[in-house]
Parts: structure tokens; sequence; C-alpha cells
């Protein structure tokens, strides 16, 4: 037991959860930092670390292959790539963290989608050598659509520069105007070489022109909430819990997540899509009495009134209520094998809803390197990234995606056989810059 | 009333959930999904601290009201005595209905043969399976964790299964926000992983938060052991030990909790929940590399396992 006591202690305080995700290829060195995080930060466990000796060396490697921590299938390792999206865990005396390392060159649209959409942080790597390409612009344009709060461009490979402030500062500036353009709220950059460990773990050594943060010190302070009495508050009802017990004989409780925002008991709510409205009489708080709440708590709401409300239903404050529609503008990402074509039928599933639906226009397809256009492609095929119209069989009551990334996002599903076809995200695509410039600088984003 | 109950960090603003907080409305969130879609879930419950911690979840997901799943226990026969009385009280205390699919008649009847090894854990997949199609239950529960294993790692949420439980991971529906896609087919399944973002230090932080009870094995206690595989094994009728193995009486207790021929005890004088989880954290092996002998097969035991309906 290495461990001192001190540490110990520390790292069983109670802390806060950080879910972020990494973006890049093999070659940027996306495998070294994720490995050099979870070892500099003594998550890598001695049994863990033998297996992966062991590998490397039947394999004819010398030194231990870090990117076989996070290769899980036996297909991933025999080829020698990473399939699809895994989730790693670490924590820090300051935080947990969650990280979701999305492969770069498989499916790579619809992985960094995926793992973007839990994200509250996006780390995109760069070659210091190479600096923005193509496929840097690519991820940083689905941190902005995903609307991920914070992206880190980590400019790798600095020990290959001689170190050189100049390099760092010309790519830092050319990502981080590419993506302020497209409406990414913050962005840091730091200049690390995950293979020397500089600025990952440890601060460089090498470079004393950096006085920002390593890597693991901003992903230990970057705030996780923020002021969320600010938002439109959203309860989408799960479930509806009636005991009807001896105990418990006219208990009537709407369950759920809180999806968006803060409710208050007293609070004046209208159901959506119906219309009703009531006040909020108490809420329990897994087995606590509250008088507010907030996401992502999951609750159960009592109201004044008994009105007819259902799985589906959507709670909010009778003042801020959203407009309901039968009709959906989005941007989707699809992340299917088989077609998104033009009058499809499909199911749309919204929150806890799940509603009939048809696909009336595709009227763009976006290619994500140069965020060019390509109009009415009648169809879209896996990965890509297109513009939908769709029309519900039922009024829906759906947020811009940039308002509240949780009532705002849908799933396109077959209902032939249940795949999941596309990943929907309402309103426009990008922060206009108009958008940045007052309203959201007040309001932030919600997530 | 309590506004404030669950801030922690100071860094944060106060609507910074602790990272339990977090974790546990997401599992709740699951449970909930899993009642409103579906007809017949089954939750998986063996005894062990994971598949506690998820009745426990449940529990506090629909109070005031019943759990509205059932338990599923698949018993390999190779059972520590003390979780099954555990299992039974739960079971009474809750008015739970329990269902059990035994590995000992399968291999009574001639269906399934016991292995060389005497290892049961990979037999358990064929009841379980023909358990799941005869109750026609359409999700279960189980307590897998992704940091658990590597195979795990890649898995979903909800996980999608076909008529004969396989797992097929290159076919995985991609699973976005917290919009989890349960649609299947008559016959087919879909496994639910409610922990799946918990570790295990995770886990013992919530028993202790909690005060969830536990079976007495996973405190230090006296046992009569030998050594196989390099791990502690309890001594019993399912087949050890051999005649060059010698037992030996050691202080001990048990990490997880699963088939009595393949879970290893660790040497340990935790008592207590506070000594388990200074344990724990100080641990420098994961919980299965330090227990589970049949995941020192291969480097795929597990996706194998998987593969073919294993939890």
């Amino acid at each position: 037991m290495s461990t001192s006591t001190e540490q110990l202690s520390d790292q069983l305080a109670a802390t806060t959860l950080l879910r972020f995700a990494t973006a890049g290829s093999v070659d940027d060195g996306k495998s070294t930092l994720v490995g050099r995080l979870l070892h500099d930060s003594k998550s890598v466990l001695a049994d863990q670390l033998e297996a992966v000796e062991h590998a490397s060396r039947s394999r004819g490697q010398e030194a231990p292959d870090l990117a076989l921590l996070t290769d899980g299938l036996r297909a991933e390792r025999e080829q020698g790539i990473t399939i699809d999206v895994a989730y790693r865990y670490f924590a820090t005396p300051r935080r947990r963290f969650i990280l979701a390392d999305t492969p770069g060159h498989v499916q790579y649209t619809r992985n960094m989608v995926t793992g973007a959409s839990t994200a509250e942080l996006a780390v995109v790597l760069v070659d210091a050598r190479n600096g923005v390409v193509e496929q840097t612009r690519r991820h940083a344009a689905v941190a902005a659509l995903l609307r991920v709060p914070h992206v880190v461009l980590a400019v790798n490979k600095m020990d290959l520069v001689d170190y050189q402030e100049s390099v760092f500062a010309a790519i830092a500036e050319e990502f981080t105007t590419y993506a302020s353009e497209l409406g990414v709220p913050e962005i840091t950059a730091i200049p690390i070489s995950a293979l020397a460990g500089d600025n990952v773990v440890e601060p460089s050594a090498n470079m004393d022109w950096y006085g920002g943060p390593t890597v693991l010190e901003h992903l230990e302070t970057v705030p996780v909430s923020h002021d969320l009495t600010a938002c439109h508050a959203r309860f989408p009802v799960q479930y509806v819990i009636r005991p009807q017990t001896a105990e418990h004989p006219d208990y009537r409780g709407y369950a759920g997540q809180i999806a968006a925002g803060a409710f208050r008991v007293g609070e004046e709510i209208t159901v959506l899509p119906s219309g009703k409205k009531s006040k909020i009489a108490a809420i329990d708080a897994l087995g606590e009495s509250v008088d507010i709440a907030w996401a992502p708590q999951s609750v159960t709401i009592r109201l004044a009134d008994d009105i007819d409300i259902s799985r589906g239903d959507l709670l909010a404050p009778s003042a801020d209520a959203p407009a309901t529609s039968q009709d959906v503008e989005a941007t989707v990402c699809h992340v299917a094998d088989q077609p998104l074509a033009v009058g499809q039928r499909v199911l749309l599933k919204h929150t806890t809803r799940t509603v009939k639906a048809i696909v009336k226009d595709i009227p763009s397809r976006l290619t994500l390197d140069d965020l060019s256009q390509h109009p009415n492609p009648g169809q879209l095929v896996a990965n890509d990234i297109g513009r939908v119209v769709v029309r519900t069989a039922e009024p829906l009551a759906l947020d811009a995606y940039a308002d509240s990334r949780r009532t705002g996002s849908f799933l396109l599903i077959d209902p032939a056989d249940g795949t999941t076809l596309a990943a929907g995200m309402a309103g426009e695509s990008f922060a206009t810059s108009k958008a940045v410039a007052a309203v959201d600088e007040e309001e932030g984003w919600d997530f | 009333m309590t506004t404030v109950a669950h801030t922690h960090d100071t860094t944060d603003s106060p609507f910074a959930l602790s990272h339990l907080d977090s974790l546990e409305s997401e599992a709740v969130h699951i449970f909930r999904e899993v009642a409103g879609e579906f007809e017949r879930p089954v939750i998986l419950f063996s005894g062990g601290k994971d598949s506690i911690v998820m009745l426990h979840l449940a529990l506090k997901a629909f109070a005031p009201a019943p759990v509205p799943f059932t338990l599923l226990h698949v018993d390999t026969g190779h059972n520590f005595p003390e979780v099954i009385v555990y299992r039974d009280r739960v079971v009474a205390q809750h008015g739970l209905r329990l269902h059990v699919a035994s590995v000992q008649e399968y291999i009574d009847a001639g269906k399934l043969r016991e292995r060389p090894d005497g290892t049961r854990n990979p037999l358990q997949t064929v009841p379980l399976t023909e358990a799941i199609q005869q109750h026609r239950f359409d999700a279960v529960f189980g307590g897998g964790r992704r940091d658990e294993e590597k195979a795990r790692a890649k898995e979903r949420v909800f996980s999608l299964r076909d008529e004969f439980s396989q797992w097929d991971p290159r076919r995985q529906r991609p699973e976005l926000w917290q919009l989890y896609n349960g649609r299947h087919a008559p016959g087919e399944h879909v496994r639910v992983f409610p922990l799946s973002n918990w570790t295990e230090l995770d886990v013992w932080q919530y028993i202790q938060r909690e005060k969830i009870e536990l079976p007495e094995i996973y405190f230090a206690h006296e046992r009569e052991v030998f050594a196989r595989n390099g791990m502690w094994l309890t001594a019993g009728e399912w087949g050890g030990p051999k005649e060059t193995e010698t037992v030996e009486k050691r202080l001990i207790r048990y990490r997880t909790v699963g088939d009595m021929s393949c879970t290893g005890a660790v040497d340990s004088d935790a008592t207590t929940l506070d000594a388990v989880i200074a344990e724990i954290a100080a641990s420098r092996l994961t919980e299965r590399g330090a227990t589970r002998a049949d995941d020192k097969l291969s480097e795929a035991a597990m996706e194998d396992r998987k593969r073919e309906g294993y939890f």
C-alpha cells in the first residue's frame, strides 16, 4: 500500500464529475495522451499494465503499447485500430472523470458525435508539425454542432518543433478563430508533448513561455455547471408513480430527470402538449423532500391538481413554456448503414416521447471539412450530416438545441427493425455571429 | 427541507452535483425508462454488491410504490451460504418475486456437462437465456460496469440481444445523449446496465453513504482456503482442494461474489466499510484481476462469454 493516508482521504472526498471526449487520430498521439492521463493519474492498475505489457510483448513490441488499454475488442486488437467509442474512468483528488475516447478514422463522425453528445468538454488534438488540418476542422465542427461547452486544443508533439512558442501561437490562433466563428464559446489551447509528458499532468520544463494550466489542471478546474435558474426549466415525465396501497392510497407522483433548469415548490407549471396548468405541491428527491431541484437530478414531482398526465408529457414553468409544433427543422447526423431518404416514415424519439414522423425534405448535406453545403442530396448515408425537415404525427414541445441540449435533441428510428438512424438537433446548426454577440453571452449554453 | 444538500466542490456553482448524486440520478433515470417502455423487465440478482446496489436504486426510483420488476438469480449451485441467506431475507423484506434458474438442475438433467476445471461461470449462459425466453423477459438489468473489463468498456447502457442472447459488438446502436433506444423484435431482449458509469470505488462509497447492508463475506473473516492460480479459493464440495493443494486458515474477505469455484478471496483485515473502502482505494489490482480466475484464461475471455449471451 504505497498511497499515503493524506492522498487517500483526498481521493475519497466527495467530488464532482466531468464527462469529456477526446478526438484525434492515432497519428496525433491521442492514445499516448489518454494513456498518459490514465497512467500519470495512477488510474492504470498493476494487473492491467501487466496485461498490456504481456500483449505488447506477444506482438513483438518492446515498450508497452498504452493504446491496448482502450482497445477492448478482439477485432480491434487484431486490426490494430479502434472501432468503437471506449469509456474510461479515472479520478484525481479534485474530480472524477468519464472519458469517451473516440476513434479517429473508422466511422469517425458517428463515433465523435456519440462521444460529444454527453460531453461537457472536448479535447481536440493536433500535431504541432502539421498544424490545423482538414480533420482538425472536422473535429471543431462536431464540437460546435453538438454544442460542447468547453473545447481544449492540445497542440501535441511540441518536442518535435523545438518547443517554439511561435509554432504554438500560430496554430492556436488559427484554430481559435475557426472554432469561434462556429460558435464554440470557450477554447483553451495548451502546448503539450504527450510522449515526454510536457503539460499533460506536470508543467513543462521546456516551455517557460507558457503560463497556462496543464491538460489535467484544466480538466480539474473547468466549471461543470452554472447558474441553472437562468435556464429554461424542463421536466419530461418518465413514469407515473401510483402505489395505491393502504399506506399511500392517493399518492400520485410524476417521476423524471430534470432535463434543464430548476423547479420550485409552489411554482405554476404547464403540461405539454395538453396545455393544462397546475402548481407544484411537492418535490421528492429520492427519499428526501426538497423545495427546489435542478438538472440533472432524478426526482418525483407532485402537483396540486389531479390532471391527466402520462409518460411523454413535459412540465415547464407556465411563464416559460416552449411552443409545440409538428414541423421540425433540424440538423441530423446519420449514424446507420441504411440510408435516410425524403418521404421515409420513421419514429422520432424526443425526451420520453416517441411519435410517428415522415421525412418531408432533406434540403442540404454539409461537408464538415470546409462547411460547404450540397443542396438536395435526396438521401443521407452513414456519417453524413445534413439538414432535414420532419413532420410528426403529434405535437412536440421541442426546444432549439442551442438553448437546451437535452430537450432540443432527438433520434430518428427505423420502425421496421428499431435501428437508430440519425441523431437530430433542432434549430440552427451553428451559433450565428449575431447570437454569439449578445444573447448567448448572458444565458450560456444549457447542458 | 434541504435546498443545497448536494454541493461539495467549492470551484463549482451551487448547482454542481456530487459524483455519487450524478451517478445515482443517471441510474434512476435508466430504471424509470425501462419501467416506462418495457412489458416484462427483470433484475439479475446474485446477492453480490453490484446487484444489491441495483436493487437499492430501483427501490428508490419507484418509492413509495413497490419495484415494478421481478428478480432472477442464475444459481450455479456453488453458492456461499451467507449470500443465499441474504438473498432470501432481502426478497422477503421487500415483498419481491424471485425466479431461480439452476445450473445444477441442467447438469442433473444432462442438458449441461460439468467442465473439467469445475468452473460453472460459463455454464450460466444457457439457463439464463432459457429463463429469459421462458418468462418472456424483454428487459434484463445487469450489474455490469464498464470499468470492470475492457470488453465491457465498449458495452452500451441498452444492449440489444437476439433470441440466443448473443452480443455483436460491431453492430451496436450508437447511444446519444440520454436517449436510449430499446426497440426490439419479439423474442429479442435488451440487456440494461444502470451501473455502466460506476467504478468499484463509487459502488462502495454509495453503499457507505446509503448504509446498505451486505452479505458478511465482503468483510474480513477467518476461512479455510487453499491457493489455486494465485488466488485463495474456499474449500468446499464443488471440487476443491485437489490432493496437491493444502487448506489453511486465513483472514480474508471477498471483493466480488460469484461461483465459488472461480471467485478468489483477498487477504484482508478490513472488517468495516471504512476499512474496505480504504483498502480498495489503495489497491493496485482491479477487482477482476484480483478475484476472477475465469478472466485470466485469455485476453478476450469476457468478450467471448458476452458474445454467447453471458451477463
